[in-house]
């Protein structure tokens, strides 16, 4: 009699419990690792709205490409915001995230930012355009585009810069060597070259907006210059195939192109994708901007210049150094 | 005859399990904690261009170098700090004894930061080597500097002091019976020690790679290499040039096996 | 006599540089601003799971790695089976691997479409042990090893003639005579694996408040420019060690006073 009644209130029970269990949904964001304290921001944000009400979030931050890895290795994610387009290319060729994962009116971005040259207090060597890292003398540090990946903004951006001043692209490919003889140091990752230009190396600091930006807000001496043309960094974001939670993660993604969200981007140092919320921010325009499609589109420029064997910073690299 | 044999149990037939038994488990341990991993990386490699560009060779040549170098500063200086330690009476020695094994306890990425800190450009001793070879010959003198210091101790500990009196009273001079007496006591473990200060040495990226600059043909350690190789999507490339270094690293802990074995011949 | 001094100067000054300074420069960055911030950082609730996750790493690999390497050694010195040049050779190529090549063979080994993969292993913590165990593996074996041949196998045929089983030999003639070599193997493998980052970075998949170990803690402080956060933890993890390291060595028989 009392196991009957027993099993009576555990199914009468069973169906609330599942109803409760299903609003509970738990979503897995791989990102890298910059944004880190936006995504927190953010994320607190979204829980706020109807459609974030009862998701909580799984987070995991490291670098672009390494993150990248991960989820290919079977690291099971729901979104994930990498740093350039062919982190997430790389698994989108791995089945992992759909083909048309881009095909919307943002082109899957959702921050963007420019290059810039981190330079000493009152850039003494009047570092302001490409040309003038080619002065005698002048130390660059860059991180190793084989090493890092988001290091090929750079040199990206230094060829579409020679592009841009007039140069044919043989021309321009002949800067990129020349300028390579200045780099002084190749550090693994963009964090490391601050922290080497701050303890004293080098005349300047190719890096990315967003991260001066930050290292500022967090109380650290970097000043830095737009050169007249630098290179739109887009950073990507998506919605995995193998997530569990497809319409939840989509309603963040689509949280984050709002005008809101993209304020918080703003606030820690990245440009928004959508204009309005640009609004008060000193995002200053460059009048020679381009993006990575003026040399070439990512599929191209990884062949022709990052190519293990044959690409142009292959050879660079490999001519018994600078 | 029977009888006899019965009355003492012969020591082998006692022993035979275990012998066995230990073998079997550390072998099998080994087996699936080291083998099983390397043997999938191998099995993956491939694009074996990779370690013979003269990118990779440069770099290879540079860190073999460097951890040969490193091994045998750390088999000097580590005998000698091993000796202080516990030969040696001196304020504060338990308090530096704890101090050895701490190189080791931190993140590569704050051993780096320190070192860069002070002995790169802004070091307040005046001291800067960042970004040249010296500084990552100074990084890894850093995090293998424990590995002689405690390969030697207990073997200095354990130690027998009889020969050495022996030998004093006999009329050697205190050099003559460090090289007669107490060397060849230690040598098998300073060899111990040295090993995996090549090791460490050769397989060390963390702590060089902040204060080395990383530039190819000067700066550049094979493990950044290899490093590039994986983050330029050659993970195949990667494996294949970890498994040449492997096999290198392999082929000179050998060698020092071979150095210890001949160092302790008479003693077989 | 001077050769005493000389010895003592030698070893204190290579000490000073490159020991002394580094240690005495994080623990300066650590409480330059007070004791306060430096024990806020450690003691947030990622920081004090991250040393959770360390500390049940360590728990695991440590005790694995010392009854391995009693083992190992045992075989090595006094079963001589073939294969044990290689074997001894074989133990020391895990610290040859750098880090990311430790992890990459990790991930190929039991990561998605790997021979052991799809086991839950990887992107959790059986992953980071067993990256944890692979580059602490050495230190025992390497640190027992030359104590066994010092020895000798006298003592122990001695004791066998005299009847005493596997068991009490190893406990009453072969441990105290590796027991001082046992507890720096220990102390050098704690240490190891406390500052373990880049095996366990590949392994883990990094989940705030999950997989993350107290040197990715660090690395995570670091990123956010919270000077503070990552030299107090990497404090938090030397101060694991040289508790280790007083634990195993003040652990001596009353004879042994020297």
């Amino acid at each position: 009699m009392r196991r009957i009644s027993l099993a009576l209130l555990v199914a009468l029970l069973l169906p609330a419990l599942a109803a409760g269990a299903s609003k509970d949904t738990k979503l897995t964001l791989v990102a890298y690792s910059t944004p880190k304290d936006a995504y927190g921001q953010l994320i607190s944000s979204f829980q706020k709205t109807g459609a974030g009400n009862g998701v909580s979030f799984s987070q995991s931050y490291g670098a672009s490409g390494e993150q990248s890895r991960a989820v290919a290795a079977g690291l099971d994610a729901d979104i994930v915001a990498f740093s350039l387009e062919p982190d997430i290319t790389s698994l989108v060729q791995k089945k992992l995230v759909a083909k048309n994962w881009n095909k919307d009116k943002f082109h899957g971005m959702v921050t963007r930012s420019v290059v810039v040259f981190i330079v000493r207090d009152g850039n003494p060597k009047k570092l302001k355009t490409w040309n003038d890292l080619l002065k005698p003398g002048v130390q660059v540090i860059t991180p190793n585009p084989f090493t890092s990946g988001g290091a090929r903004w750079n040199v990206m951006a230094a060829y579409g810069g020679a592009l841009r001043s007039g140069k044919t692209p043989k021309q321009a490919v002949d800067y990129l060597g020349k300028m390579w003889k200045h780099v002084v140091s190749q550090p693994t990752s963009a964090r490391e070259g601050l922290v080497q230009f701050l303890a004293g190396r080098g005349d300047v600091f190719l890096a990315y907006e967003n991260e001066a930006i930050f290292a500022q807000k967090k109380g650290q001496p970097v000043q830095f210059v737009i050169p007249k043309a630098t290179i739109l960094i887009e950073n990507p974001v998506a919605v995995t195939s193998t997530s569990k939670h497809k319409t939840e993660a989509n309603a963040f993604v689509k949280f984050l192109r709002t005008a809101p969200a993209q304020r918080i981007f703003a606030e820690n140092g990245y440009r928004p994708v959508v204009a309005s919320a640009a609004k008060g921010f000193n995002f200053p325009t460059r009048p020679q901007l381009f993006t990575i499609k003026y040399v070439g589109g990512w599929a191209k420029v990884e062949k022709r210049f990052f190519d293990p064997h044959t690409g142009v910073m292959a050879k660079i690299q490999g001519s018994g150094g600078g | 005859m029977a009888a006899r044999a019965a009355a003492l149990p012969s020591p082998r037939a006692r022993r035979s399990p275990a012998p066995g038994l230990a073998v079997g488990l550390s072998t099998l341990y080994l087996s699936v904690i080291v083998l099983l991993p390397l043997a999938a990386l191998s099995w993956h490699a491939h694009g074996w261009e990779a370690i013979a560009s003269a990118q990779a060779v440069s770099s290879l040549k540079l860190t073999l170098g460097v951890s040969m170098v490193v091994a045998l500063v750390n088999a000097v200086a580590g005998t000698v700090i091993a000796w202080t330690l516990v030969r040696d009476r001196f304020v504060g020695q338990g308090f530096v004894n704890a101090l050895v094994d701490l190189p080791f306890a931190l993140p590569t990425i704050v051993a780096g930061l320190t070192l860069l800190a002070l002995y790169g450009p802004k070091s307040p001793t005046g001291v800067n080597i960042a970004f040249t070879r010296w500084a990552i010959l100074v990084a890894l003198l850093f995090v293998t500097l424990p590995f002689v210091v405690r390969t030697v101790q207990p073997v200095l500990l354990e130690l027998d002091t009889e020969m050495e009196d022996a030998a004093a009273s006999l009329g050697a001079g205190r050099l003559a019976t460090f090289r007669r007496v107490i060397l060849p006591n230690i040598l098998p473990a300073i060899l111990s020690g040295v090993a995996l200060a090549f090791a460490r040495a050769v397989g060390e990226f963390g702590s060089v790679v902040l204060i080395s600059g990383n530039l190819p043909f000067k700066t550049e350690v094979v493990s950044v290499y290899v490093f590039g190789r994986i983050e330029s999507g050659d993970a195949g490339g990667a494996a294949a040039a970890s498994v040449v270094i492997l096999a290198i690293s392999f082929a000179v802990l050998l060698a020092i096996g071979g150095c210890r074995r001949w160092v302790t011949r008479h003693d077989r | 006599m001077i050769g005493k001094y000389v010895v003592r100067f030698a070893a204190l000054g290579y000490l000073a540089a490159l020991l002394a300074a580094p240690l005495g420069y994080v623990f300066w960055r650590t409480f330059r601003h007070g004791l306060g911030p430096a024990w806020a950082a450690v003691t947030t609730p990622d920081a004090v799971h991250a040393l959770k996750v360390t500390l049940i790493l360590t728990a695991i690999a440590v005790p694995a790695n010392t009854i391995f390497g009693i083992l190992a050694a045992l075989s090595i010195v006094r079963y001589r089976f073939p294969g044990a040049g290689l074997f001894n050779a074989v133990v020391d190529l895990p610290l040859a691997l750098s880090p990311v090549v430790v992890g990459l063979a990790l991930l190929i080994l039991y990561g998605r479409g790997g021979w052991l993969g799809g086991h839950g292993v990887v992107f959790a913590l059986p992953g980071m042990v067993l990256a944890t165990i692979f580059v602490s593996l050495p230190f025992v074996v390497r640190e027992v090893v030359p104590v066994l041949r010092e020895i000798g196998t006298e003592q122990e045929q001695a004791a066998a003639t005299l009847g005493a089983s596997t068991i009490q030999t190893f406990t009453r003639v072969t441990w105290p005579a590796i027991r001082w070599a046992t507890a720096y193997g220990v102390v050098l493998t704690t240490a190891r694996a406390l500052g373990e980052f880049g095996a366990v970075s590949v392994v883990s998949g990094r989940l705030a408040g999950k997989t993350e170990s107290l040197t990715l803690y660090v690395q995570d402080r670091y990123q956010s420019f919270d000077e503070v956060g990552a030299y107090a933890s990497a404090v938090v993890l030397a101060l694991i060690a040289v508790t280790t390291l007083i634990l195993m060595t003040t652990l001596k028989p009353k004879e042994e006073t020297r």
